[in-house]
């Protein structure tokens, strides 16, 4: 199986972490996995977005141009890629930025006001791991421990601080 | 088997670079390969080695060629526009036989062009980007993994022959991640009796010097300069095969382009299309002998190239023109989708495709 991710928003969401935790988790699971970076000068502010493919298989091209998962943060990532996104895939957006109808009848769409949920829960800057979490419970790509395992492997122990708040985003956003 | 770790390309790179030996680095920043220079400003002067921001790629390329010439291994790397100004400097490796790993993260040309992936360098490459009869020995990665065994291999080759090895990456390759195992093997050292190493180690001056003003002397040294070059043709072509044993159609693409065709190759399959391709790792020296074989049996050739056509001339010229070859590319920072090549395939089996 293979699953073609796209993660897009603003710069400064998050957005390249988030998908870097994906990849990460999936290595650590054995899978084949790539992540490809929009780059260039939208570090703050302007779009950014991450490509990121899981599979058991070797995986030809890393550009995820027709995700089967799009994770959309901003209003433009939506517009850009809601008709790009696969049949049957699905697309997860943050219901807090996007206050628009997402009308699609062959993918399931699930909205999550993660940068609400992440301001209300003392998470500021965590929506994008909330939306993680909520990418994990949605589809099959990953399973909550291996994103919890994983994450407590990239956070340097120094920074536990932040490990404790990355995974209470993720369980915020899984159980939401 | 080592365990896999996930790292960006450039990151990669410079860490196999160090595996290899590598104590010497000098850059001038430039996107899209700005991480091999700030890996190296954190690693180096851990391990004693130096890192310098020269004041400009000039700069640096002058100071690899003082650093190969006391014999260690040494490296730069650049963009596509930063490898224009070092080009002078390359030729003068050339001139001087001095080994040296230089690193070319593609991005969109001509001029200052932009900071998306390209390809559209391979002449600069290939054809020489400097002035005087020189090759270099050009490796083009497709994989992150592909980054570090032939950053760690191009160290090696350029020391083998007293050649200039050249990475022919682009901006995907230097920013994407993918699993990659550092387990590289032994460093392999090379007797380097030429190197300005001082009196002490070795009878008589040694001089490093690309400058002859007799005629048949210059003559001397370029001839036998390619009598090496011959025994690299020989000995260190190095290309990957994808399901060429019935194609009709051979699809010759490198580096990211190989990873996006090798998707539409097999969405060809899917179809019933015979397609295979083939893929030059090392595109000096070029696989003639992989295509001209390989045009014995199938009907035609595509070069899918992020260039307005470059490659594809030596596929003609691999093939002696034997076979139509056909040419897809997407230029200026764009990537070709696997279904434009897909489509391109369908043109060329419906004859309905124009030859290059």
């Amino acid at each position: 199986m293979t699953s073609k991710i796209l993660i897009a928003g603003f710069g400064g969401q998050g957005i390249l972490f988030a998908g870097k935790a994906l990849a990460f988790t999936g290595l650590k699971a054995d899978k084949e996995v790539s992540w490809l970076p929009s780059y260039g000068p939208e570090m703050r502010g302007g779009t950014a977005n991450c490509s990121v493919t899981i599979s058991d298989e070797p995986i030809g091209s890393p550009i995820v141009d027709k995700p089967d998962i799009l994770v959309a943060m901003n209003l433009p990532s939506l517009e850009k890629y809601l008709n790009e996104t696969e049949k049957n895939g699905y697309i997860i957006f943050d219901s807090s930025l996007i206050s628009k109808e997402v009308v699609r009848e062959d993918v399931s769409i699930v909205g999550i006001p993660a940068t609400k949920l992440a301001t209300d829960n003392g998470l500021d800057g965590l929506a994008n791991m909330i939306i993680m979490g909520k990418v994990i419970r949605e589809t099959s790509v990953l399973t909550l421990d291996q994103i919890k395992n994983s994450l407590s492997q990239m956070v340097p122990a120094k920074k536990a601080e932040l490990l404790e708040k990355n995974i209470k985003a993720i369980e915020l956003g899984f159980n939401y | 088997m080592a365990e896999k770790v996930l790292m960006k390309g450039n990151e990669a790179l410079a860490e196999a670079a160090i595996m290899a030996g590598c104590r010497y680095y000098f850059g001038y920043p430039i996107t899209p390969q700005t991480e091999v220079a700030a890996y190296m400003s954190k690693r180096m002067p851990k391990i004693g080695g130096t890192f310098l921001q020269a004041e400009s790629e000039v700069a640096a390329i002058n100071m690899v060629i003082g650093v190969s010439a006391c014999g260690k291994r040494v490296m730069t790397s650049s963009s596509s526009p930063g490898i224009s100004l070092k080009s002078e400097g390359i030729s003068y490796l050339a001139g001087c036989d001095l080994p040296a790993l230089i690193i070319n993260v593609q991005r969109g040309g001509p001029g200052l062009g932009g900071i998306q992936p390209s390809q559209s360098d391979y002449f600069q490459a290939l054809k020489g980007g400097g002035h005087g009869d020189y090759k270099l020995i050009v490796l083009a990665p497709a994989s992150i993994q592909e980054m570090v065994d032939l950053t760690f291999k191009g160290f090696d080759l350029a020391d083998k022959y007293r050649m200039q090895t050249m990475i022919l990456a682009d901006g995907t390759m230097g920013q994407m991640m993918e699993p990659v195992s550092l387990e590289l093997g032994q460093v392999k050292e090379y007797d380097k009796p030429w190197a300005t190493t001082g009196t002490g180690t070795h009878e008589g001056r040694n001089v490093v010097n690309s400058l002859s003003l007799s005629p048949a002397q210059l003559e001397e040294w370029n001839i036998s300069r390619y009598e090496r070059y011959k025994i690299v043709e020989r000995d260190e072509v190095m290309y990957e095969e994808f399901m060429m044993d019935d194609a009709e159609i051979c699809v010759v693409a490198f580096g990211i382009a190989a990873r996006v065709s090798k998707n539409a190759v097999m969405e060809a399959r899917a179809k019933g299309m015979k397609v295979g391709m083939i893929r030059p790792i090392t595109l000096w020296p070029f696989p003639k002998d992989a295509l001209k074989n390989a045009s014995k049996k199938v009907k035609s050739f595509l070069s899918v190239e992020l260039n307005m056509g470059q490659m594809v001339d030596d596929v003609k010229l691999a093939i002696d023109c034997e076979k139509p070859v056909y040419f897809y590319g997407r230029t200026g920072g764009i990537i070709m989708t696997p279904n434009e090549v897909l489509n391109k395939l369908i043109e060329i089996e419906k004859g309905e495709a124009k030859a290059w």
